[in-house]
């Protein structure tokens, strides 16, 4: 089908497909660092204090 | 309490800036591929993803050996944190792989000799993260996570190669004029550029991921330390 074809394929959508997936997979794995890094801070905080307090 | 290194910083602002930058030469440098259309711009950041994965399946079987000769729980955690980043982009690579398919071979998915390759390597390594949850000794879930990572790597040549091996219609990049190579793909000058800007985008993202998730795994263990200690 592409071989009898004038111009290249209408395959836009594709295309923004493909990149909502790179940016969006990188960005939620980017903030899933954030979340767990602000997470374990808290949890050494509360650890510290306890450590502190027995 | 960590602070963040300046350097940390430095990379970052590297790393964003290359990365708008390879955005740019992917839609504004390139040419549209003659027959594929606008499609075939999912392949730079497609390749670069897939590169990504097996460099850090390959840091992360390193780490295991290191860990079992020199025996220093960092290496563990250097492991862990590459295979974590390697499962991310390995699966942007096959999701990206699934979508340009679509239009191009007229399926979402078939099971071609690299798609099932790869499709298993990610599977082993996302096993691998499960397991270890498993195991509540450091020292032991360490050891199993370097074994495991270094026989793990099996997984990452066979997935390059399969191109090569078997009779497959994935085509062959890197090589692609090499004897045994099934697929053809030609590039002209500029995209042979953003090709190669691309790969080392992503080579400089892994290096800042693996930096930041590396940071992340040394504060879980200090808190696991910690809970270990209070526990006694």
């Amino acid at each position: 089908m592409f071989f009898l074809q004038d111009a290249p394929a209408n395959t836009l959508n594709y295309m923004i497909a493909g990149y909502i997936v790179i940016f969006g997979v990188m960005l939620l794995y980017w903030i899933s660092l954030s979340v767990r890094r602000r997470n374990l801070k808290q949890d050494l905080e509360i650890l510290e204090d306890l450590e502190k307090k027995s | 309490m960590q602070t963040k290194p300046r350097w940390l910083t430095v990379l970052d602002i590297i790393t964003i800036s290359l990365l708008i930058a390879a955005t740019g030469m992917v839609f504004f440098y390139a040419p549209t591929e003659a027959v594929m259309g606008q499609v075939q711009k999912v392949f730079y950041f497609h390749v670069a993803a897939g590169w990504v994965g097996m460099l850090a399946f390959l840091v992360a079987a390193i780490s295991g050996v290191v860990y079992l000769v020199k025996g220093n729980r960092k290496w563990d955690i250097v492991g862990l944190s590459a295979i974590e980043i390697g499962i991310v982009f390995a699966f942007i690579n096959i999701v990206t792989g699934s979508i340009w398919a679509r239009p191009i071979w007229n399926t979402w998915w078939t099971w071609d000799p690299r798609l099932t390759t790869a499709t298993v390597m990610e599977l082993i390594y996302a096993a691998y993260l499960m397991l270890r949850q498993g195991i509540e000794d450091p020292d032991r879930r360490a050891r199993f996570g370097a074994v495991y990572a270094i026989i793990g790597f099996l997984s990452v040549p066979l997935t390059f190669f399969s191109a090569r091996l078997f009779r497959t219609i994935h085509p062959v990049v890197i090589g692609a004029n090499e004897a045994g190579a099934q697929g053809q793909f030609d590039m002209t000058p500029l995209m042979l550029q953003t090709f190669m800007f691309s790969l080392f985008t992503f080579s400089i993202i892994f290096a800042d991921l693996l930096w930041h998730r590396i940071r992340v795994g040394q504060l879980a263990e200090k808190v696991e330390q910690l809970r270990l200690k209070m526990v006694d």
